[in-house]
């Protein structure tokens, strides 16, 4: 038998997570050390298995398979494509950063570091299951830690509130889906959760077309999909700067990509016909969320709304339904993850010198905090397309997609320059808050701030590399982006 | 008809009722032996036996098939119950030991046991007359146990209301069993749902509806929950947690039973029936349990929710649906047994009940704050824990059967359902209270109740399959 790579990354943290909680109270450090250690192992493996995934060959690889449940024919089935690699190894990176980031947690240190990493595990479990049952087991897996996280780390006013909304959509979302997947499982007649056997049934169009809507729309949900969106600025506002790191960075992927697989995937006609139209609902979460986050003056909303309108662009890029705008897609979500994970660590790493989060009242903090500034610059110019960084690799690829699925409908070009337009306006928010947050006069009462600390610096670069490298040299990431890409084009039908 | 001779095989296809008869015998007489300050121990007898009855039930290979003239029949689905019921005896027996307000002797024991043996014998009569001596070995037992704490006003009211509801159901009930005989002039099963094949529509439904009322009783179902909320919060807590696992388990049984084998030719009728009772039922517990400050309360109403949920794998009508209502039972008696242990020790303490009183539960006892977060996640439906994977099951087998408004109505209900679980948790994890640093001591009873059902919650969540698979076979024979 192989190594069990994607067996280890999953649970690596998840057996940190038991030791931690299995310590005596009250240890400071231990937990610290221990989490990082976990999510360091699922790094290194997340990194061997990018290095060692075969493009040329395709498909999913790192397989494993152990029954489940047979008697309703559910197994223990794990496998990753080119997709699955990137996002795996987002979550690997984002995981250990979020770590790092936390090292100043002194209140009840044990349960942070032990509830933080299972939602890892969710996470991790959700990108690389190929069983539909028990990919919408650890899908909500990461519900029970979340709200517990932002219930009792979270900022005061608002946690109770954020933690019980954010629970509660993302679980009714999950469960629309739910009854989606059990049709699909009925309907198939298989009597398996396989999605690659499933993948190869014919369903008939009426039945695509019925059940398309509340699944793609289900799981939509935590993919922030307008109207259905509030729930993510605040819950970021109200959660630990972690949390908001790693839901903002890889859980809204999770969204995204599990709507692209079971919904896209499994039901291509149903999302033929509705996506034409759905991807107005896309637009609009590129538009308002720009809009909001142009005249909003608190620094954390403003990046959860900007992490609102980039799901969007990463959700039209499937909706585009061709190769360049669904390889634009997985590329976003991996740049679009990083950039919300870095903006946010920013966010945390000022508030927590300053305790505030109103960016007229901040300012001047490159003066102090310059690390902070250079991240932020790099994850702004990211986020606005700036050419030599990923971000726009991934947009270009996402518009030029939209732009040549005119034959799917008409308007899908006027989408495409509709949706440009609003990454001027990303330029404009994300340069708005760095100007007041970052330049000018810095406040007497902040003079004698602490500096970033090492830790987090480390964080910063770890962050910063990819988007860089990918930027400048996107061959890195790219072809592992298009074997994923290609080894599912086939649903398209040669189209 | 001829009468079938005794057939001494029968004793031993009905070994675990005849030996819990037996340990109610030897703890009563032990109780005799027994000085007063020494009385708690009757619990580890109690539950120790419980262990060995269970174990003879799991090992010893029983005669399946029809036994004593047709009175009972031991088939798989009869087996499962037996099992749900003897685990939730043996926590129930053990949690009892650690709740103060309860004088511990050999009555309160002897009457656990006999309820127990009312319940084993509920899950295997296929007999009116056998039908209805077992739920009325339950019942009473059980007036009694609501009512155990005599000095408490409150208890003593719980125990009279359950007393009267549950005369009045089993009335009604009686009068459906006697419509039941003039139709087919027989008590057995098989003999009435023949008869009732010609019985003019109006007639059978009415009959149903009777007996329905005293299975809906047992259930907590609506309209027949009234006295739950009552009885729940007056009655002992252990004793609560009883009425909340076994005797809803035992009414699910009866159900069960009596639907797919008295009452098939009646099925599209019950079907519809019970699709609108499951919505009414999910959707009351869970609307009124959100406005709770008593845990005892909440629990109840959350129980008569959880109740509708088992209701949508009964309507199923299915193998799928069968096998679903009785794994969920497994999982919903762990988890209801393990959030009431919590409450018991709580109470103890701070000699509330009220949600508040868990105020920095977590701070105070690791322990105890993840078992009555677990407890509470999996009864809202949150992964990896069983009340998750059972919900999913039981969803499953609506969808299969083609009950998806049923279905749809279940998954909102699930969403109300986890907003009051995490209002509760909340204040478990989150919430300071001035005595957060005294420690809590957790005696040991409550010990091995908590890590039972701890590690029951987790693996029938992650490790499913083989309950699942031993509760699928089971319920082959049915279909």
């Amino acid at each position: 038998m192989a190594f069990p790579f994607l067996s280890v990354i999953i649970f690596a943290p998840a057996v940190a997570a038991v030791l931690i909680l299995l310590l005596p109270k009250d240890r400071q450090t231990e937990p610290k050390v221990l989490a990082a250690t976990g999510a360091f192992i699922s790094l290194f493996m997340a990194v061997w298995v990018f290095l060692a995934y075969d493009r040329t060959l395709g498909g999913y690889q790192f397989v494993e398979q152990v029954p489940w449940l047979p008697v309703i024919g559910s197994s223990y089935y794990v496998g990753v494509n080119g997709i699955g690699v990137m996002l795996v190894l987002l979550n690997a990176l984002l995981l250990f950063c979020a770590v790092l980031i936390s090292w100043h947690i002194e209140e009840r240190p044990r349960e942070f570091f032990a509830l933080l990493l299972l939602m890892g595990v969710g996470v991790f479990g959700a990108f690389t299951l190929l069983d539909l049952f028990l990919l919408v087991l650890f899908y909500e897996l990461v519900l029970f830690p979340i709200y517990l996280l932002i219930v009792n780390w979270g900022w005061k006013p608002l946690r109770e509130y954020g933690a019980m909304k954010l629970t509660l959509y993302l679980l009714l979302g999950s469960l629309v889906a739910l009854v989606g997947i059990l049709a699909i499982y009925f309907t198939s007649g298989l009597r398996t959760f396989d999605m690659v056997a499933l993948g190869g049934v014919k369903f008939s169009p009426e039945f695509q077309r019925t059940w398309f809507l509340p699944i793609f729309v289900g799981f939509g949900v935590l993919a922030s999909l307008w109207p259905f969106y509030s729930w993510s600025p605040d819950g970021y506002a109200a959660a630990p700067t972690a949390v908001s790191m790693l839901h903002a960075g890889v859980l809204k992927n999770v969204g995204a990509f599990t709507a692209f697989r079971v919904a896209v995937l499994l039901l291509p006609e149903g999302a033929k016909f509705w996506m034409p139209y759905l991807v107005f609902l896309m637009v609009m979460n590129v538009v308002y969320a720009s809009f909001i986050a142009l005249v909003h003056t608190d620094f954390k909303y403003i990046i959860g709304f900007a992490s609102v309108a980039h799901l969007g662009v990463v959700l039209m890029g499937f909706a585009a339904m061709n190769e360049l705008g669904w390889s634009g897609a997985v590329t976003m979500m991996f740049a679009h993850g990083i950039i919300a994970a870095m903006s946010f660590a920013i966010v945390g790493m000022v508030y927590d010198r300053t305790h505030i989060r109103e960016i007229k009242e901040l300012g001047g903090m490159i003066r102090r905090l310059s690390p902070a500034a250079l991240g932020f610059a790099i994850a702004g110019f990211a986020s606005m397309g700036m050419p030599g960084f990923l971000g726009f690799v991934a947009e270009v690829q996402v518009f030029l997609g939209l732009w040549k699925a005119a034959s799917l409908a008409p308007w899908y070009p006027i989408v495409a320059i509709i949706s440009a337009l609003g990454i001027i306006g990303t330029a404009a928010y994300m340069l708005r808050a760095f100007q007041y947050v970052f330049m000018g006069e810095l406040k007497p009462k902040f003079a004698d701030i602490p500096p970033i600390g090492p830790l987090d610096k480390v964080a910063l670069a770890l962050m910063s590399l990819p988007l860089i490298v990918g930027g400048v040299y996107p061959l890195l990431v790219l072809p592992v982006v298009q074997s994923g890409v290609q080894s599912v084009l086939a649903v398209l039908g040669g189209a | 008809m001829g009468v079938t001779p005794f057939n001494p095989t029968w004793l031993l296809s009905i070994l675990p009722e005849l030996l819990l008869l037996a340990l109610a015998v030897v703890v009563l007489g032990v109780d005799l032996a027994l000085p007063a300050e020494r009385k708690r121990t009757l619990g580890l007898w109690t539950a120790g036996g419980l262990v060995v009855i269970l174990l003879v039930t799991l090992l010893v290979p029983m005669p399946q098939g029809p036994a004593f003239g047709g009175a009972v029949r031991i088939d798989g689905v009869a087996g499962v119950f037996r099992v749900i019921f003897l685990l939730g005896g043996i926590l129930v027996a053990l949690m009892s030991m650690d709740f103060r307000p309860l004088r511990q002797d050999g009555p309160y024991y002897g009457l656990l046991l006999f309820s127990l043996l009312g319940m084993s014998l509920m899950a295997v009569a296929e007999n009116l007359v056998m039908l209805y001596v077992a739920m009325e070995l339950t019942g009473i037992s059980a007036y009694v146990l609501v009512g155990y704490m005599r000095e408490t006003p409150q208890s003593a009211e719980a125990g009279l209301k359950y007393f009267l509801f549950g005369a009045f159901s089993s009335a009604v009930m009686l009068y459906g069993f006697s419509w039941l005989y003039a139709f087919a002039g027989g008590t057995g099963y098989s003999q009435l749902a023949q008869a009732l094949r010609y019985i003019p529509f109006p007639l059978a439904v009415l009959a149903f509806l009777m007996v329905l009322v005293g299975f809906g009783f047992k259930v907590a179902m609506v309209p027949m929950h009234f006295w739950a909320p009552d009885v729940y919060q007056g009655a002992p807590t252990p004793i609560t947690a009883f009425l909340s696992v076994g005797s809803k388990a035992a009414g699910f049984a009866v159900l069960l039973r009596a639907l797919r084998f008295l009452f098939p030719a009646l099925e599209t009728t019950w079907v519809v029936l019970l699709v609108a009772i499951s919505m009414v039922t999910m959707t009351l517990g869970n609307t009124f349990a959100v406005w709770q400050k008593n845990i005892k309360r909440l629990l109840a109403y959350s129980s008569i929710a959880q109740a509708g949920y088992v209701l949508i794998g009964v309507a199923a009508a299915s193998q799928m649906g069968v096998a679903s209502a009785a794994f969920y039972l497994i999982v919903y008696t762990v988890m209801n047994v393990a959030a009431f242990a919590v409450v018991v020790l709580v109470s103890n303490l701070t000699g509330s009940e009220d949600i508040e009183s868990l105020s920095g539960l977590a701070r105070r006892s690791s322990f105890l704050g993840w078992s009555m977060m677990l407890a509470l996640f999996s009864l809202g439906g949150v992964p990896p824990f069983g009340g998750f994977v059972g919900k999913l099951l039981i969803f499953a087998g609506a969808i299969q059967s083609g009950l998806i408004a049923l279905t749809v109505v279940g998954v909102i209900n699930v969403i109300i359902g986890l907003y009051y679980y995490l209002n509760v948790v909340k204040v478990v994890f989150e919430r300071r209270s001035e005595q957060e640093h005294e420690p809590l001591e957790v005696p040991t009873p409550s010990k091995w109740v908590l890590g039972i059902t701890m590690a029951a919650i987790v693996l029938l969540g992650i490790l499913a399959y083989p309950v699942y698979q031993w509760v699928w076979q089971a319920s082959a024979g049915w279909f």
